[in-house]
């Protein structure tokens, strides 16, 4: 973890404290919210067009949802002393916020996914035996009535719930770019951009990870891909990638023209140690290719393979790109030491506690609870295309 | 049993006794440092104003405060409460800094630069006991607090190690003590202070570079030094964090 050193840092400097796992949890915050929208923009905004996934980006986000928590965890000295943070809470600190705004989001994340699949599971009932046919009779607390008024009853929640939705999962993710924001002692993070830049990645890599699992379901399940849905989000990232990397240069771009005495060495952080990792990956690679592929596609109303695999591979890149905006974030911002004089190098290791490896596995694991979670939640299904059989 | 022998037996007894006075270890009385903090009367933390002054003109780099830092709290190594940074100001302007080891070998070898020396000098670097501590606002447990008698601290107990305090200390002062995994930091020696004890760094420093003392005790050196004309400074003013900690012949080229 200790890194290498360029020019002088303080002794206590040595050291990156946040790692890769820091590196992660806004990642992942990020990919719950951006899912989340995606969904909101049909149950709330009636984006017709997106109801094909809007299912699957609850229980996407539900999955990624469970392991928000993992990196925070393994990166705390004492983790076991984790829920201090919700006993006794430090009314001025942007991060005591985090127990609170999390549990709540997923209550409401749960809440949601559990109104919208009653009817599902209560059509799905009568062909379910064994163990699931518990499952489901406990999921549903035991309301089987399928009468419209009750399913209407569902709908409304489902509404209401995805409505307060929008603001928790902005706050969620728009607060962790508070955290960075507003640490005045690292020139690099306090911007009062940081929120919005974290928002609008979100809703970047959001977007990318739900077209990317549709895409991939799909093709592996020889399924019929909906064109107009794809055609919708593509459209949606496109929108969002231009505000995002819009505002990503705009931050730099403030910083720049201000010239205060922070950007000197701002300056030589972007234009030396970061210089791969920002301007080549995060800017061009990552964000001007998908940027033209997606403008194109959405422009030229692509469709066919060409639109699938285009839309794959952007979605890719800008998963990619997201994580790279998320490392020169925090890396970034701690490897300019506090002297004002000298960088700090970080380079993790694959097998140490906050390494390559574990972040492999926290990334791996809520694609692995997804798929546990298809087996419950029908991630494709609506409540009126279930077929009902009698046993 | 004859009477003598009885006698010759309680003398040895209470010869032995006697000796064991010197042998086992008693309570030591150490004089006071402190002024008005008697060990026992209450203490009033609010009755108190503590300044902790480094002045720069009288800092050898000999490190013996830094030592007495390690010892005084078994600090591990690479792990710093406290350091000396050495500076070099080259005539052009160009600034050279370093603190191998945060000094504590101090400073055997001089720097070989190739350029002419205008100025060169060294910094001791501590906790600057904010009066607005950045370190205290974000500690989302509350395990960093600031006590009435104006101490930045730690509850050990509490800490859960996020290093948020880490990142938002604008002096660079804190870290994760690698064996606690709690943050951790200079504390003025509090528990000392509090027992009318200087600071250990204060009381190793040979040449009275670091100063100790209570603005409300008036005939205090750093009453005297804070109410005089000599140049003042602290560290960073421009984070608007107060610190307590000031700088005598402080130059413009610290950070």
């Amino acid at each position: 973890m200790s890194g290498l050193v360029e020019g002088f840092v303080f002794p206590n400097e040595h050291h990156i404290h946040w790692s890769l796992m820091i590196v992660t949890y806004p990642y992942i915050t990020g990919i719950i919210a951006g899912a989340f929208i995606v969904s909101s923009l049909y149950h709330v905004f009636h984006v017709k067009a997106l109801k094909p996934v809007s299912r699957f980006a609850l229980v996407f986000a539900l999955a990624f949802g469970f392991c928000c928590t993992w990196p925070l965890l393994n990166h705390l000295g004492r983790p076991e002393r984790c829920f201090n943070i919700m006993l006794t809470p430090h009314p001025t600190s942007a991060m005591a916020g985090f127990g609170f705004i999390y549990s709540a989001y997923m209550v409401v994340l749960l809440l949601e996914i559990l109104f919208l699949y009653r009817g599902v599971f209560a059509k799905l009932l009568p062909q379910t035996t064994g163990f699931k046919a518990t499952l489901y009779r406990l999921l549903t607390f035991g309301n089987q009535d399928l009468s419209p008024a009750t399913l209407q009853f569902d709908h409304k929640v489902t509404s209401w719930l995805a409505l307060i939705g929008i603001p928790m999962a902005c706050i969620l993710h728009g607060y962790v770019g508070f955290i960075f924001g507003s640490v005045k002692a690292v020139e690099w993070w306090s911007t009062p951009l940081m929120p919005i830049i974290f928002l609008l990645s979100a809703c970047v890599s959001g977007i990318s990870g739900i077209i990317l699992g549709y895409l991939f379901v799909h093709w592996v399940k020889g399924r019929a891909v909906d064109e107009e849905c794809l055609s919708s989000l593509v459209k949606y990232l496109w929108g969002f990638l231009i505000i995002d990397v819009v505002f990503e240069l705009l931050e730099v771009g403030v910083h720049a023209y201000l010239r205060k005495e922070s950007w000197h060495h701002l300056h030589e952080l972007l234009f030396g140690p970061l210089y791969v990792s920002f301007w080549v990956m995060q800017v061009f690679i990552f964000s001007f290719i998908p940027l033209v592929v997606l403008g194109v596609l959405s422009l030229a109303n692509v469709r066919g393979k060409a639109l699938q695999y285009l839309s794959a591979i952007s979605s890719i890149m800008l998963l990619i790109q997201v994580y790279c905006m998320r490392w020169n974030v925090v890396v970034g911002g701690q490897m300019m030491s506090k002297s004002g004089r000298g960088f700090v190098f970080y380079h993790p290791e694959f097998f140490e506690k906050e390494g390559i490896l574990p972040t492999i596995i926290i990334l791996i694991a809520p694609i692995i609870i997804l798929f546990v979670l298809s087996k419950i939640f029908p991630l494709w299904l609506g409540t009126e295309e279930v077929k009902t059989y009698k046993k | 049993m004859n009477k003598g022998r009885r006698k010759f037996l309680g003398y040895l007894l209470k010869g032995a006794a006697g000796s064991l006075y010197w042998v086992l270890p008693m309570p030591v009385k150490v004089p006071l440092q402190l002024p008005g903090i008697l060990r026992d009367e209450k203490y009033d933390p609010e009755a108190h104003e503590y300044v902790f002054l480094v002045d720069i003109n009288r800092c050898i780099g000999c490190g013996s405060c830094c030592v007495a830092d390690k010892r005084e709290y078994q600090v591990p190594d690479g792990q710093y409460r406290t350091w000396v940074e050495r500076y070099l100001i080259a005539e052009g302007g160009e600034v050279y800094v370093d603190s191998p080891k945060g000094a504590l070998k101090g400073y055997p070898e001089p720097r070989e630069i190739d350029k002419p020396i205008r100025d060169a000098f060294f910094v001791p670097k501590l906790c600057n006991m904010c009066e607005e501590p950045s370190c205290v606002q974000v500690c989302p447990v509350g395990a960093t607090f600031k006590t009435d008698d104006g101490f930045v601290l730690i509850d050990y107990k509490r800490c859960i190690g996020c290093s948020y305090c880490v990142q938002a200390c604008p002096y660079g002062v804190r870290f994760i003590h690698k064996e606690r995994r709690t943050a951790d930091k200079c504390t003025w020696c509090y528990h000392r202070v509090r027992r009318g004890l200087l600071p250990a760094c204060v009381n190793a420093c040979p040449t009275g570079a670091r100063k100790f003392g209570d603005l409300r005790d008036e005939n205090s050196e750093v009453a005297q030094i804070l109410k005089s004309s000599e140049p003042l400074g602290v560290l960073k003013p421009d984070m608007g964090t107060k610190p307590r900690l000031k700088y005598l012949h402080l130059r413009q080229e610290v950070i």
